[in-house]
């Protein structure tokens, strides 16, 4: 085994960690919030790409400004997915909003299949693509973007949830709803927060991605489940863990592929999810959780 | 009661309208494309073609005096639907062609239907076992995968390619490719060294090349649909891969190269079928015209480019005319006329029909190209 195909597999292994992690985080931001997991999570990150490329070819705008726009109306489609799906809901048991999330994403798709088409869709990388040559290994310059806004993204999740009041409020609701409540602290409002953070960072994901994976009307699926991986191994913690769930996860997909067999690629993902929901089930760093019996 | 009164009112008007159809001399044929559905990228412009053709051939006047009427189902490329549906064309609008269906599952479904009934069926899927073992009442017209990937392997070996990287996607079209290159590269005498995979929704396959870059084959085989191959170019191009990369007859469209960019792309060759890049054949190919006026005649009815897979339809639709033309219309004359095809130019090839050869395509059905400058050139 040469040193620069082990160095390959990791560059490799950790760039789409990285996009497995954003995805993730998306995951645990609802779940802290609510107590529930969004499966439509994959969905918001297919709009992402699907409305930058709308904005790019049918608004003619400039991609430093058709990525924000594309940001603000994924974060209304989350707002009016927890408006219209998730609050109406009489009785919101943890089971009955699951698969509520379900039902939301199928539509979702359907909807994007409609207004998009089957069709694959490329989008241009954010700065060109000659390959950057890192020690006889390669990577592209949408990689270090990649990597580097889900750093930043990760410095302001921790900024929000530990040093700002609506963030406290947030991880409040997710300790409990009542005591929240009691408390002064508008549990639905942080809902519909966690929504829209969610929705954004689903979309950034499926923005930033874009330009290597290409996107079309159901990326969303495989995406989310991988993110929901990553979320898993990291404990459903809307911070480094999740992230490092994320890089794990890319990292033994690679090698896997690289080492053992391609064919056992994904198996590799699915394995580990399954070991840690039997082993270890609050998560690779988390501490066994006593309060929620 | 009312139910009574409205079978009769059925029956009266089936009664009237078989009538009515035999006394203007008409010959209906049937159509089943997966319209909607997962395959609806293929018997969408599949219907699309058929329609086009049926009103084009009544505006000049029908087959020998005899007007053509149509009529085509949406099988959603469900098997058990397609095998009721072709119950009732057979049955209720007694038609005496079946064109379709789409996939190679929904076709292998129908073709009991079509043995017992006596009707003849030319099948729009590629699936080989379709017409090997030679069923007597049904045909093929896209050609085998097998010919694209021996037209692959027989430009290598004029390249001097010994050894051989295979990168196919884990879905029916990669892994019947994928058996099919291994057994004519065996008796071709190329070996495999190495023997990859990938998902249909894999959005990195860079593990996959920096193994196979290790290995230094002399070519890398990749075979699948988009976006999967897009990618793999990708990724070639990142990892500075300088190995020839083949691809597929599946990605000979201009959205592979548009999805890969025109940088990435450059080099690459593929079987294309000759829809894909008329424009660069040369004037004097004897389906150069054909192809120009369906493109041109798809554009103006639809506002899109014309796909293979229309294509495949066309194919269908000229073999079924010339049989009527020259044998007749029953579902006898019409299935004695398409075995005895003896070169007839249509768009996937030029098709000659034997009792021991259903779908009638050779080599000649591809031309390897290669992308430069973000378009296609032939390699001779």
């Amino acid at each position: 085994m040469q040193f620069d195909q082990l160095l390959q597999y990791t560059l490799s292994g950790l760039s789409t960690g990285a996009i497995y992690a954003l995805i993730g985080i998306g995951f645990s931001i609802i779940y802290n919030a609510t107590g529930i997991i969004n499966f439509a999570q994959g969905e918001f990150v297919m709009l992402g790409g699907l409305l930058t490329l709308s904005c790019l070819d049918l608004l003619k705008l400039p991609l430093w400004a058709a990525i924000p726009c594309a940001v603000a109306v994924s974060t209304v489609a989350g707002l009016l997915f927890e408006r219209l799906a998730i609050r109406p809901l009489r009785q919101p048991t943890p089971i009955n909003l699951v698969i509520i999330t379900i039902g939301g994403s199928i539509l979702i798709r359907g909807l994007a299949m409609l207004i998009w088409g089957k069709d694959t869709h490329s989008i241009p990388p954010f700065s060109g693509d000659e390959p950057i040559a890192i020690g006889g290994a390669t990577i592209l310059p949408q990689h270090l973007w990649i990597l580097a806004i889900t750093l930043v993204i990760i410095a302001i999740n921790k900024i929000y949830f530990y040093h700002t009041i609506s963030g406290k409020a947030m991880r409040a609701c997710a300790y409990n709803r009542r005591a929240a409540g009691l408390v002064g602290i508008d549990v639905r409002r942080m809902v519909l927060f966690s929504f829209m953070i969610s929705s954004a960072l689903g979309a950034v994901a499926g923005i930033i991605v874009a330009p290597l994976t290409m996107t079309a009307y159901d990326v969303g699926v495989m995406l989310g489940l991988k993110g929901f991986c990553a979320a898993i191994i990291g404990g459903m913690s809307s911070g480094i863990a999740t992230v490092v769930g994320g890089l794990l996860l890319g990292v033994l997909e690679s090698l896997g592929a690289g080492l053992i067999s391609s064919g056992y690629k994904d198996a590799i993902a699915f394995i580990i999810l399954l070991l840690i929901l039997f082993i270890r089930p609050q998560g690779l760093f988390g501490k066994a959780d006593s309060e929620r019996v | 009661m009312k139910r009574f009164l409205a079978v009769c009112c059925t029956v009266c008007f089936t009664l009237l309208s078989a009538t009515m159809s035999f006394a203007a001399g008409t010959i209906k044929i049937g159509g089943l494309f997966a319209v909607t559905g997962p395959a609806s990228f293929l018997g969408e412009p599949e219907k699309k073609t058929l329609e086009m053709l049926v009103k084009e051939a009544n505006d000049k006047g029908g087959i020998n005096g005899m007007k053509l009427e149509v009529v085509i189902y949406d099988t959603t490329g469900d098997a058990t639907k397609a095998v009721q549906l072709a119950t009732r064309l057979i049955k209720d609008d007694k038609v005496s062609v079946i064109i379709g269906p789409s996939t190679t599952g929904e076709s292998m479904a129908v073709i009991p239907v079509a043995e017992k009934e006596k009707i003849p069926l030319i099948s729009c899927a590629a699936g080989i076992k379709i017409t090997d073992p030679v069923k007597h009442w049904v045909f093929k017209t896209p050609a085998n995968d097998h010919v694209a990937a021996e037209k692959i392997l027989n430009y290598m070996s004029r390249q001097k390619q010994k050894s051989i990287a295979l990168l196919t996607v884990t879905d029916g079209f990669g892994s019947s490719g994928r058996e099919q290159i291994k057994t004519l590269a065996k008796q071709k005498g190329f070996t495999i060294v190495a023997d990859e995979v990938y998902g249909p929704k894999d959005t990195d396959m860079t593990a996959q090349l920096t193994k196979i870059r290790g290995i230094k084959p002399d070519a890398i085989i990749c075979w699948g649909t988009n976006p999967g191959p897009a990618v793999v170019t990708k990724n070639v191009r990142q990892l500075g891969i300088k190995i020839p990369l083949y691809m597929s007859h599946g990605v000979a469209s201009k959205k592979f190269i548009e999805l890969a960019g025109a940088e990435a792309a450059e080099g690459v060759m593929l079987p294309a079928g000759k829809l894909a890049i008329y424009d660069v054949l040369p004037k004097n190919d004897p389906q150069y015209k054909l192809l120009k006026d369906y493109d041109q005649a798809y554009k103006k009815a639809y506002g899109v480019e014309a796909s293979t897979f229309g294509g495949y339809a066309y194919d269908a639709w000229l073999l079924a005319t010339d049989a009527i033309r020259k044998s007749g219309s029953t579902p006898d004359k019409i299935r004695s006329g398409i075995e005895q095809t003896r070169k007839l130019v249509s768009i996937s090839g030029a098709f000659t029909m034997s009792p021991k050869d259903h779908n009638g395509l050779d080599l000649s059905a591809f031309e390897m190209v290669r992308v430069s400058k973000g378009d296609w050139s032939l390699v001779k």
